[in-house]
């Protein structure tokens, strides 16, 4: 790293050969660690050495990357290439839920999984298309600055930073707690304190720098967890296939999967219930929320505001298009890997797990079950005795593991893999420090975006618009160390909604940002009155739906006529409301997830994941009626949509930058 | 002296054009986010040759993606080019 110069023009002539060097050393620590291993040094200490040299890392940049001036703090100084900014938005978008679950959801669901992969990749088509380049001509620092000017001033602003509060907050939460359980699972500490570790290494990646720290950091992060994610798989389909592309091999495994599927069925090995055939659709959801859940993803990423606000880095607006496509590209690497994973796993659970005799089984699965995270037989799969002995109290039992007696954690099937392929140690601690990465880079991204509109928007644009760069910039740094400590104290209780509620995030960035910010750039007539009305009214209607159905589910059905959400495989309601009506606790606020009704009322037989679905039509719809009631906006403001049309010229908004 | 109602009148050629690029693409994301999947049973019954996938599954789990990547590609050209058309785009 001897060559990089803080950021200067020097570095940002030679990024390529910075970065080749950077994944150069990253591969040869890696073999030197594969060395280590071979000579007997201990996979504690292996996984030690991994964590914290790339933590290091992360560091070291973060601190090259400090500064003190405002544009570079909040918009890396309008510098960062097409090609590395995608590299940095594909790390803050692929978060720990990407690389650790998304395989295991693929795995559990099969087809129906697939509403993630798709949602959470053509999001980007429509921030290209109808969003990112014109709020990157327009000059804004956050997405509120763009509501605060469009539609006359601090109210829009303020309900800007509200809508982007609530869907970034409990977001970080969950990134926070992620980092603390791949650090738990692999360094062996206690989860609060690997919390606490995490969060430290959060902030020397933002701290000093702000945005710029955290875009260079970001493209290092993205280097190693896309090493990370492919490396076990590719030499997995070498091994059994013969050929080094996993995404092309799987197909294979697919059919292998699809035939295994029969003959386990034949063989009594899985009920009809246990069986969900991996190819065949709409068994986990109806094709209503299979759909609703890809809209409400892809509209969700184009509401974003810490993915939109990595396009105002982009030294150009066609620079900004350019970085779209790239960042997909980059993210495609992954998301068209993890059904290979699942695949993979499956067919290895499915030919040597199901159907094998109890005392036969293979040894990798035990590491986990210690952990509680495979059962079978309804107990955790720590050792041979335990199982056989949990399976003999099952009456009729015929000794052999079938599909029904077997439960797997999500998070085990992208973990699992190097030691289903039987490789060294290394791999593992090469996957727990992708998933690190991939968890850290999204932290930092949310954590950014919150405590600059906390600083900017609030601090700097609402209270006092005459403080001085010196104090804007270590208010900014004292609201991001706050926000990092409240989001890691609420990780600590690990909160029991914490992965539920990053599908919220999206519904609700969907409701609240999309209508007002699509409508300010497409229709000139759109009026502040009208904005405004459609934000509340679209915001309000999905968290409305969502805190109804998840902590008042009993006054849902008793006041706003919620039914039953349907059984997509049976057609029967899951849960019948009459009875659950008359039970006690029907009424009971804030019930926990054991609750008869939590999550499972609502209208339409609407999840409430899709929330964004009812709110977004009635954001639209309000600001439509409302701005055409109300007078046309002034023709200045009008040439101002007319400027952000064209990416020729200067920005709308200058910032005061000294 | 730069002729305002002529600058009206390109602003809104280039808009009209930026319109239906938008629009084109829209449909495009439409087709493959959405309507190719709602005929992934029937679309499963063909297996893909030598790869082995079936075609529904196929294209959720790569070939949507697939098309996402490739489009976003062409829009930043076909945008880039029409801004210069109109003479709109940023310098070099």
């Amino acid at each position: 790293m001897a060559t990089k110069s803080a950021g200067g023009s020097d570095f940002l002539n030679n990024l390529g050969r910075v970065y080749g060097i950077y994944t150069g050393g990253f591969l040869a620590f890696v073999v030197l660690l594969a060395v280590l291993e071979q000579v007997g040094v201990p996979n504690k200490v292996l996984g030690y050495l991994f964590v914290f040299f790339t933590l290091a890392v992360y560091a070291i940049i973060g601190v090259l990357s400090r500064t003190a001036q405002v544009s570079e703090y909040y918009v890396a100084g309008r510098s960062v290439p097409a090609l590395y900014n995608g590299m940095a938005t594909g790390a803050d978008w692929m978060s720990a839920a990407s690389f650790v679950g998304m395989a295991g959801t693929l795995f559990l669901l099969g087809y129906d999984g697939l509403a993630w992969v798709l949602g959470w990749t053509g999001g980007f088509v429509l921030v290209s298309i109808l969003i990112g380049p014109y709020l990157r001509k327009f000059g804004a620092y956050t997405v509120p600055d763009f509501l605060a000017f469009r539609y006359g001033g601090n109210f829009a602003r303020g309900l800007g930073v509200l809508v982007l509060v609530a869907c970034s907050f409990t977001y970080v939460t969950a990134q926070i707690y992620g980092t603390g359980l791949i650090a738990s699972r692999f360094l062996g500490m206690p989860f609060e304190l690997a919390v606490f570790a995490g969060l430290v290494g959060i902030l020397v990646c933002s701290m000093l720098g702000g945005m710029r720290a955290v875009t260079w950091t970001q493209v290092a992060q993205y280097i190693v967890l896309i090493i990370a994610y492919l490396t076990p798989i590719v030499i997995l389909s070498t091994k059994k296939y013969g050929f080094p592309i996993p995404e092309l091999t799987y197909g294979q495994a697919i059919a292998d999967i699809t035939a295994r599927e029969q003959q386990m069925l034949a063989a009594g090995l899985a009920s009809v219930a246990a069986l969900k055939p991996h190819i065949q659709p709409f068994l986990s959801y109806s094709p209503l929320n299979f759909f609703a859940i890809i809209l409400c993803m892809m509209v969700g990423t184009a509401s974003l505001p810490h993915i939109l606000m990595r396009y105002f880095t982009t030294p150009s607006v066609r620079e900004a298009r350019q970085s779209v496509a790239w960042s997909l590209l980059f993210i495609f690497l992954l998301y068209f890997s993890a059904p290979a994973y699942a695949a993979f796993s499956k067919l290895e659970v499915y030919t040597n797990i199901i159907g094998r005799d109890l005392t036969a089984i293979r040894p990798w699965l035990f590491n986990w079950g210690e952990l509680g995270l495979i059962q079978i037989c309804g107990k955790n799969a720590a050792n041979i005795d335990a199982i056989v002995a949990a399976c003999k109290a099952i009456a009729g039992h015929p000794g052999v593991v079938r599909l029904q007696d077997f439960v797997i954690n999500t998070d085990v099937i992208v973990l699992s893999t190097p030691e289903i392929a039987g490789l060294p140690y290394v791999i593992s601690g090469l996957v727990a420090a992708g998933g690190l990465a991939a968890a850290l880079s999204t932290a930092d991204g949310l954590l950014l975006a919150i405590a600059n509109a906390l600083s900017h928007d609030v601090y700097y644009k609402m209270i006092d618009p005459g403080a001085p760069t010196a104090r804007r910039l270590v208010i900014a740094r004292v609201l991001l160390l706050m926000v990092a400590v409240v989001a890691a104290a609420t990780a600590a209780t690990k909160p029991g909604d914490i992965l539920a509620m990053v599908g919220w995030a999206f519904s609700l960035a969907m409701a609240g940002n999309f209508p007002a910010l699509v409508m300010g750039v497409w229709w000139k007539r759109t009026t502040a009155t009208g904005a405004v009305c459609g934000i509340i009214a679209g915001f309000g209607l999905c968290l409305f739906y969502l805190v109804t159905t998840r902590y008042f589910p009993g006054a849902g059905v008793k006041y706003f006529g919620m039914t039953s959400l349907i059984n997509p495989l049976t057609g029967a309601p899951l849960v019948d409301i009459a009875k659950a009506m008359a039970l006690p606790n029907a009424m009971e606020s804030f019930p926990t997830l054991a609750h008869p009704m939590a999550n499972k009322v609502g209208w339409f037989d609407l999840n409430n994941i899709a929330c964004g679905l009812l709110g977004t039509p009635l954001g639209f719809a309000v600001i439509y009626v409302v701005s055409l009631l109300g007078k046309e906006p002034s023709k200045e403001m009008q040439a101002y949509v007319d400027d952000i049309r064209k990416p020729r010229g200067r920005t709308v908004l200058e910032e005061k930058t000294t | 002296m730069v002729d305002s109602t002529s600058m009206k009148e390109k602003e809104e050629a280039h808009w009209a054009k930026t319109s239906r690029l938008m629009f084109t693409h829209l449909a495009v994301w439409f087709f493959f986010g959405f309507i190719i999947h709602m005929f992934v049973v029937p679309l499963n019954k063909i297996t893909i040759p030598i790869l082995g996938f079936p075609l529904g599954f196929y294209m959720a789990a790569q070939g949507s993606l697939i098309v996402f990547v490739v489009m976003l590609f062409m829009f930043a050209k076909q945008q880039d080019k029409i801004d210069r058309e109109f003479g709109f785009a940023e310098e070099d």
